[in-house]
């Protein structure tokens, strides 16, 4: 989080917040209208100068606040995240694609030009990277916010702790403290089932284990995660090196640990 | 503006559509020379990185191609894999299905007709700038959202990327009594989509009628939503296993995302207004009378009306939301087995804004080994092109300001998303 005290701007202007897409689902830039109850109170506190998914006036920057969706797969989207960082004074990247490259990092384990044989006729006509990559790998950011998708109440959160210069009240602990705030019983420890809420980040309110199936990893690593451990756990519980890594490659593949950890009980 | 020179309509970031994507259109006098509707969005290839995983995990991946339509994904999914597989569910969870989907229906169409439709009838840029002059509508809209959403976070757990679908069934079901506490919402919903419909009535439509091949899916006995025959106004009627014999996906330049076209015929539309003018007998009572009294009766072939049949189509999902619940029994179990077995299934079911086509041969593992899914919008690209050939020919005598923002509406009736069919909207009028 940017520590720099805000900038006084003339009285009664508000602050600015642009929102920009790269490769995602458009599902966290959703979230700011999926905050029915808090975004006409949004809209009365901030300028929604950038927005493209909600608005045809696309007002120039700089902006106060960048919020940044999706991952960055071609060559014109890591050239345009540089001219976005320019414009914002802060970063905010939101979900899975922005802070870990997403599902379609899965490409960074595979030859990217066969996958695009698979999906295309016309190989040619694609111009793609060959990882798909997290913001942070291309310019510093400010503040990451977990989730495929994210949180809509961490979101408003973050934007209102950013305005007052604070620091944002989100958790970095795991999915299994808010397993025991829920009062669950352990859905690994009493019915054998695959979890990764240990190693995973809270911010979902613990549920898949609350729906009666194991976490599966949306909010990425939790600060100090331990994936030996658990994947000797998972061994016990039966499951093969083949399912452990899969469980690891999904949403976050491409965050450090889990990476890791998908590779450790698969060589690639 | 005179019939002489070229000149170019082009828009670099269609906005208040989902994705990204760019519309360029080349003029010469009043005859259209090119249309491109350029899909920039990166291309992400689900179909090639789910190969190699387990059918179970399909619907959470393919969720995430669209964070709009999400159980659109998931209802394919699980429908197709489980033709694969040959297993059949309990009717409580057919049932529970269609709820699950009418939530979405309710929360994506409410988005589309207020927040992204209606400021260009009113002639706002944002449905911000709208709720200064019209807070009570933007207000009523955010509350029949919130309801859709209600219904998809109750069974699902969250309105995006939702976490209960499964193979079989569900990972949980509702109780009867959690259902029932979403009644009187719905009723309100219910109202406020019949009084959407007259208000959608109030609005003023362009003169711009189109001889389409709507293509829906159809079932005898309801308003067809994940099972049924596909069938158009030209006369096709197949089972979704046949899609791809008629159906033909094209690789063109100018796209990141495939067009379709019916395989001998060209182009066709899917959406509110195919499954209206296909369905109108199948829609209940209280949804046709408000069309009619709308003056809205199939075939209705005007594009920017579909802001009315989507208001129709709201008083639909409200009214079978509420019969589900009111007839809900829980089944004896959330799912039923889904064992490995090889196969290959299809499934087509209609998302908000058409029909979305799943494909997946399973080895005897349960691991898919190929995957192929035509969103609508992709089967819609093709269509939008020929119409804005057609739209930008009317528009040839007016101010070009005017003419880019009339033909990015004709691109927003179709309420296209592009992260579906890859992403985002741009306008490029270009006029000698």
């Amino acid at each position: 989080m940017s520590s720099e005290p805000k900038r006084k701007k003339k009285a009664g202007a508000k602050p600015t917040i642009g929102v920009f897409k790269f490769a995602s689902c458009d599902g966290c830039q959703l979230s700011l209208l999926d905050a029915e109850d808090e975004l006409l109170g949004v809209v009365g506190a901030v300028e929604i100068a950038y927005f493209p998914e909600a608005s045809r006036n696309m007002v120039d920057g700089p902006y106060d606040i960048g919020l940044v969706e999706g991952s960055i797969t071609t060559h014109h989207d890591a050239e345009r995240i540089q001219e976005v960082r320019r414009k914002c004074k802060t970063l905010i990247t939101l979900g899975a694609c922005a802070t870990a490259g997403g599902i379609q990092a899965l490409r960074n384990w595979k030859d990217v030009d066969e996958f695009i044989r698979v999906v295309y006729a016309t190989p040619q006509f694609v111009s793609t990277l060959k990882l798909s990559t997290p913001i942070a790998e291309h310019v510093p950011v400010d503040f990451e916010l977990r989730g495929c998708p994210i949180n809509k109440y961490q979101l408003i959160e973050l934007i209102s702790a950013t305005l007052a210069g604070r620091k944002p009240n989100i958790p970095t602990y795991s999915v299994c403290m808010e397993c025991k705030r829920k009062a669950n019983v352990c859905i690994s420890v009493a019915r054998g089932i695959a979890c990764l809420g240990p190693v995973t980040q809270a911010g979902c309110g613990a549920l898949c284990p609350s729906y009666d199936r194991g976490c599966y990893g949306c909010f990425g690593p939790m600060e100090t995660p331990n994936t030996a451990s658990l994947t000797s756990q998972f061994r016990v519980l039966g499951q093969s090196d083949d399912q452990i890594s899969r469980a690891f490659r999904s949403f976050n593949a491409w965050a450090w640990q889990f990476r890791r950890a998908s590779e450790e009980c698969k060589p690639t | 503006m005179s019939g002489r020179g070229t000149r170019t309509i082009k828009v670099d970031t269609l906005a208040r559509v989902e994705g990204e994507g760019a519309l360029y259109i080349k003029m010469a006098g009043d005859r259209v020379s090119d249309v491109k509707l350029r899909i920039y969005e990166p291309p992400r290839m689900f179909e090639a990185f789910l190969r190699g995983r387990h059918f179970s995990e399909a619907p959470d991946i393919t969720a995430r191609i669209c964070g709009i339509c999400p159980i659109a994904y998931q209802m394919s999914a699980v429908h197709a894999i489980e033709r694969a597989l040959g297993i059949k569910v309990d009717p409580a969870v057919r049932l529970l299905r269609r709820l699950f989907y009418c939530g979405e229906w309710i929360e994506s169409h409410a988005l589309h007709i207020y927040m992204l439709h209606a400021p260009d009838f009113l002639g706002y840029q944002d449905v911000i700038e709208m709720a200064k002059d019209h807070r009570e509508v933007v207000e009523k809209a955010l509350r029949l959202k919130k309801i859709g959403n209600r219904i998809v976070q109750l069974m699902g757990g969250r309105e995006i990327h939702p976490i209960s679908a499964a193979v079989g069934g569900f990972y949980k079901v509702p109780g009867k009594a959690q259902l029932r506490e979403l009644m009187g919402d719905l009723q309100w919903a219910l109202n406020t989509s019949l009084e959407a419909v007259r208000w959608t009535s109030t609005l003023q439509f362009p003169d711009f009628e189109q001889d389409y091949e709507f293509v829906a899916l159809r079932n005898p006995s309801e308003y067809a939503l994940c099972e049924g025959r596909l069938v158009s106004n030209h006369g096709l009627d197949i089972d979704p296993a046949e899609y791809e014999d008629r159906f033909a996906e094209l690789h063109v330049k100018h796209s990141n995302a495939l067009h379709s076209v019916v395989r001998g015929r060209g182009s066709y539309l899917v959406g509110p207004l195919a499954r209206f003018n296909l369905n109108f007998d199948k829609l209940p009572e209280t949804a046709r009378q408000a069309a009619t009294e709308a003056k809205l009766v199939p075939p209705v072939k005007n594009l920017f009306r579909s802001i009315q049949v989507r208001a129709v189509e709201l008083v639909f999902a409200c009214v079978e939301a509420l019969r589900i619940i009111a007839e809900y029994e829980p089944p004896s179990a959330p799912r039923v087995d889904a064992p490995n077995r090889r196969g290959v299934g299809q499934a087509i079911t209609e998302a908000p804004r058409g029909i979305l086509y799943h494909r997946y041969a399973v080895d005897e593992k349960g691991t898919i080994v190929t995957a192929k899914i035509v969103p609508p919008t992709s089967q819609n690209q093709r269509r939008i092109e020929d119409d804005l050939r057609e739209y930008a020919a009317q528009l040839a005598a007016w101010p070009l300001e005017e003419a880019t923002w009339k033909c990015e509406q004709a691109v927003r009736c179709y309420d296209p998303c592009i992260s579906c069919a890859t992403h985002f909207l741009k306008v490029i009028i270009e006029r000698e």
